[in-house]
């Protein structure tokens, strides 16, 4: 092929590129038709806790498998002042709330946690960005905890509150918070880990406390966590859409 | 001597030409704002996790003190591939991503985004295939028409089509009316293989369904293995739109294309084989 034509070929090539891709920055850019896309979304859920057992385990791995590479993303050192105060003590001070839609809050400090019917699991973390690393991580199972707090029968999600500020803004709602139903809540490998790779859970992977809630993304398992909830639904939390990168245009459902 | 009869055949049916153009368009989007989801991590690794430091393809922009350039590695192999991949867009304005932003949707690097698109189609290029194969094998097109003859396969017939192929002469006449066995084995391999392949793997990455069953991502040699796999087989797949293409164009463009909208494929039935049905 000539230059000529190899140019023309490549210009033609991009020029339909462009124009696809013009058209779909208009419909990504209507909230109408994005809702459209979003909608299937629901329907991936759907599919998926209809072919998906709730029990069903996230595959567990061998020590030889873990990674020593394990990438922390996100927050990696928090610099907001709670936190720092609490780090700076060696989270003596640290207490993890347990409220909203329940019989008993709670008020644990780390000694009570670790306490707690505790579960050691080598998993697969999957990052939205398309990495994984596998990590063994030993924590308190989170129902079981739950059942100590009791759960109201209004309660549908479970809220973490976190103690780091990812992005900064005036409103304050740039703090990482998650939430996830109750199926997931209540799954045997959601637990709120304190160790990693049988060490204290270090800060860049979210200390003193983690969720590992192993059947979903990375953005799901919130670091730092400072408080649980228990509520109805969390229109009213940040900007209503169940979680940080939730807030920012990622799927609550990050099953997939 | 009279100027040869053109005869109008029905070639394509009404489904088989639905399916093919709703599926055009959800592969055209899946792989584009796949292409803007690659950018959200451009390294690629075999097995169940990422080794960070050893992927065995990447795409980056890499600081060369006085400029950036954009640099492709695939095995120990380093291009500089600056103003296509890793490096792109109007000079002077150019910006690390891995793939430009006329390839991918949306053109701007928005993983949320182009999760959103993918996603979607994924489902229309999902219940478009599955229409497809549920119609062929009720209607028989998958067995009558894909599904190579024993005549078909025998080394002889093979080899005349190879020939005939790279000499780029197609039958025009009666033999016209059905596609030949590297046309069927070519659909074939699309249709049962291919674009299956893209589902499993895509599914593979997904956490919640690995739970399912965790078999299939097993088989595939883990989620790192099913994201490169899924990879792979997306390009391969525009391998073959290309060289589909080219035959549309070096077999009749005009004639091609009415058939796969129209359905009416026009053949000149020659003095052999004249007997019209």
């Amino acid at each position: 092929m000539s230059a000529d034509r190899r140019g023309l070929l490549k210009a033609a090539i991009a020029s339909t590129g462009a124009l696809i891709v013009g058209a779909c920055d208009k419909i990504t850019g209507n909230p109408k038709s994005l809702a459209v896309l979003q909608s299937a979304e629901d329907l991936t859920r759907r599919a998926q806790r209809l072919v998906v057992d709730r029990k069903a385990l996230a595959k567990e791995f061998t020590a030889s498998d873990i990674s020593p590479d394990f990438r922390p993303n996100g927050s990696i050192d928090p610099q907001d002042a709670d936190y720092l105060a609490l780090k700076t003590k060696g989270f003596s001070d640290y207490r993890l709330v347990v409220d909203g839609l329940v019989e008993r809050p709670l008020s644990l400090s780390l000694d009570q946690v670790r306490a707690l019917p505790a579960r050691t699991q080598i998993t697969r973390h999957d990052c939205v960005e398309g990495w994984s690393s596998i990590g063994k991580w030993t924590g308190a199972r989170l129902g079981p905890l739950l059942d100590q707090a009791g759960l109201k029968t209004t309660a549908r999600y479970i809220v973490f509150h976190c103690g780091d500020t990812l992005e900064q803004t005036l409103d304050g709602s740039g703090v990482y918070y998650e939430s996830i139903d109750l199926i997931d809540a209540y799954h045997p490998q959601s637990i709120l880990a304190y160790a990693m790779n049988d060490r204290p859970l270090p800060v860049a992977h979210g200390a003193p406390l983690r969720l590992r809630v192993e059947r979903q993304l990375g953005y799901k398992q919130a670091k730092y966590i400072m408080r649980i909830e228990a509520v109805a639904d969390f229109a009213h939390i940040g900007r209503g859409k169940g979680g940080f990168w939730e807030d920012r245009g990622y799927e609550w459902y990050a099953g997939i | 001597m009279d100027k040869p009869k053109k005869v109008l055949v029905y070639r394509h049916a009404a489904l088989t030409r639905l399916t093919h153009w709703i599926n055009v368009l959800a592969l055209t989007l899946l792989l584009m704002s796949g292409l803007n989801i690659f950018g959200a991590h451009p390294a690629l690794y075999w097995g169940q996790k990422s080794v960070f430091a050893r992927p065995w393809a990447s795409i980056n922009a890499v600081d060369k003190g006085d400029r950036m350039i954009g640099v492709t590695q695939i095995g120990s192999a380093t291009f500089e591939t600056t103003g296509v991949l890793g490096y792109s867009g109007k000079v002077g304005e150019r910006e690390p991503v891995a793939f430009p932003s006329w390839a991918t949707v949306p053109s701007y690097r928005d993983l949320a985004d182009a999760r959103r698109w993918h996603f979607f189609f994924a489902w229309v290029f999902v219940i478009n295939g599955l229409i497809y194969w549920l119609a062929g094998l009720l209607s028989g097109h998958i067995k009558n028409d894909l599904l190579p003859t024993r005549t078909d396969v025998k080394a002889r017939n093979v080899w005349h089509e190879i020939v005939t192929h790279a000499r780029l002469k197609f039958p025009k006449g009666e033999a016209a009316r059905r596609y030949n066995v590297l046309q069927k084995g070519a659909y074939l391999a699309i249709v049962v293989i291919l674009l299956p392949l893209m589902v499993a793997t895509g599914l593979c990455m997904s956490p919640g369904f690995n739970a399912a069953t965790h078999a299939l991502v097993d088989f595939f040699g883990g989620r790192q293995s099913a994201r490169t796999i899924h990879f792979l087989s997306a390009w391969t797949i525009v391998a073959f739109v290309l060289l589909h293409l080219f035959m549309v164009v070096a077999s009749g463009t005009w004639n091609n294309i009415r058939s796969m909208i129209t359905g009416r494929y026009a053949i000149v039935p020659d003095a052999k084989t004249g007997a019209r049905r």
